[in-house]
């Protein structure tokens, strides 16, 4: 049991690292992405572009939250 | 063509930073506690990462149907690049120490030359042993997981492996010419073109890989690869506002009360 939960800790610190909210804007970017050309909202050629900026947002507000939460 | 040199690029300059951290681990346990102790380590983290590559790899290929592969791929390689994007922006930012090679080899070297000695067989040094197997297999494990992720992304595993491979002996045969930590290396500057790259390319593949989800109704990007380079400029441009602004929005520490004397009132 104490081997799972090692791997387990290991492969979370190895993909999530040690901060969350990166991984999860990754996933909700590309689920809204997964949404929009699943409703066909876009031209298949138009989805990237539209994904990246959702990905570049994502960032911004981790990283902005990331450094508000923290004082100097 | 141009993305047949960029993961052969990416790939290597990955590489060539794990193996830097890598090798600063094994040169402090060689120096300090014994190069037979430190080689034994590292051959068994080699062995166990050839092991876990082949796992992870026939895992990915075989477990996966071939559209979702890209998506997972894609994923982790973006969530991976992420992570080394927002480290080099922070510490571009001064909101995060400088990783400093010199630092690791005194405090790697001061660990090893106050831990015991003794409990070892067959002439080798637990301590040192431990150490290097560790060090070697985590940061090893980073770079299997770039050649992984980049080498079947790009269709093409055995060019990541070669341009692994390449960084490998690049910073062996430095290690054992200087025989001391490769501190001139700019390993900050080159971590932060690798979150650049690895996020460009992640970035990418992780759309392309939502054709699994849409029906397997091709989703592409315009200009096809040129777009990637128009994501490493879209990065690079957002993560050099980040450095600028990211130190303005910093909430300053609230001063702590001075405690009052003990006494009397």
């Amino acid at each position: 049991m104490k081997l799972l939960k090692s791997v387990a800790e290991f492969i979370y610190d190895f993909v999530i690292g040690d901060d969350w909210k990166i991984a999860a804007a990754v996933v909700l970017a590309l689920a809204v992405g997964a949404l929009l050309a699943a409703l066909a909202v876009f031209a298949p050629v138009a989805l990237g572009p539209t994904v990246a900026v959702l990905l570049l947002l994502a960032f911004t507000l981790s990283m902005v939250i990331d450094v508000r939460r923290k004082a100097s | 063509m141009g993305a047949t040199v960029g993961l052969f690029v990416a790939t290597f300059i990955a590489a060539l930073v794990e193996f830097v951290e890598a090798l600063t681990i094994v040169l402090a346990m060689g120096v300090t506690r014994g190069w037979r102790s430190a080689m034994a380590g590292t051959a068994v983290a080699v062995l166990a990462l050839a092991a876990f590559t082949s796992v992870l790899g026939y895992a990915l290929a075989t477990w996966l149907p071939r559209t979702a592969l890209q998506l997972v791929v894609g994923v982790l390689l973006l969530i991976f690049g992420l992570q080394w994007l927002r480290k080099a922006v922070l510490r571009s930012a001064g909101l995060k120490a400088l990783h400093d090679e010199e630092a690791e080899y005194r405090e790697q070297t001061e660990a090893a030359r106050s831990a015991g000695t003794g409990g070892g067989r067959w002439g080798i040094d637990p301590f040192a042993f431990v150490v290097s197997l560790k060090g070697v297999f985590l940061e090893g494990t980073e770079v299997v997981f770039i050649v992984i992720t980049f080498g079947l992304n790009a269709k093409n595993v055995p060019l990541a492996t070669i341009a692994a491979a390449a960084a490998g002996v690049v910073v062996i045969g430095l290690g054992i010419a200087i025989k001391s930590p490769l501190s001139k290396v700019p390993e900050n500057t080159l971590k932060y073109v690798v979150g650049l790259m690895l996020t460009s390319f992640g970035t990418f593949w992780a759309v392309e890989g939502l054709s699994s989800v849409n029906g397997g109704h091709e989703l592409s990007w315009p200009g096809s690869d040129w777009s990637i380079l128009g994501l490493v400029v879209v990065w690079f441009l957002l993560s050099r506002v980040l450095i600028a602004v990211l130190p303005k929005l910093r909430r300053p520490a609230v001063p702590q009360p001075a405690p009052s004397p003990a006494g009397k009132a």
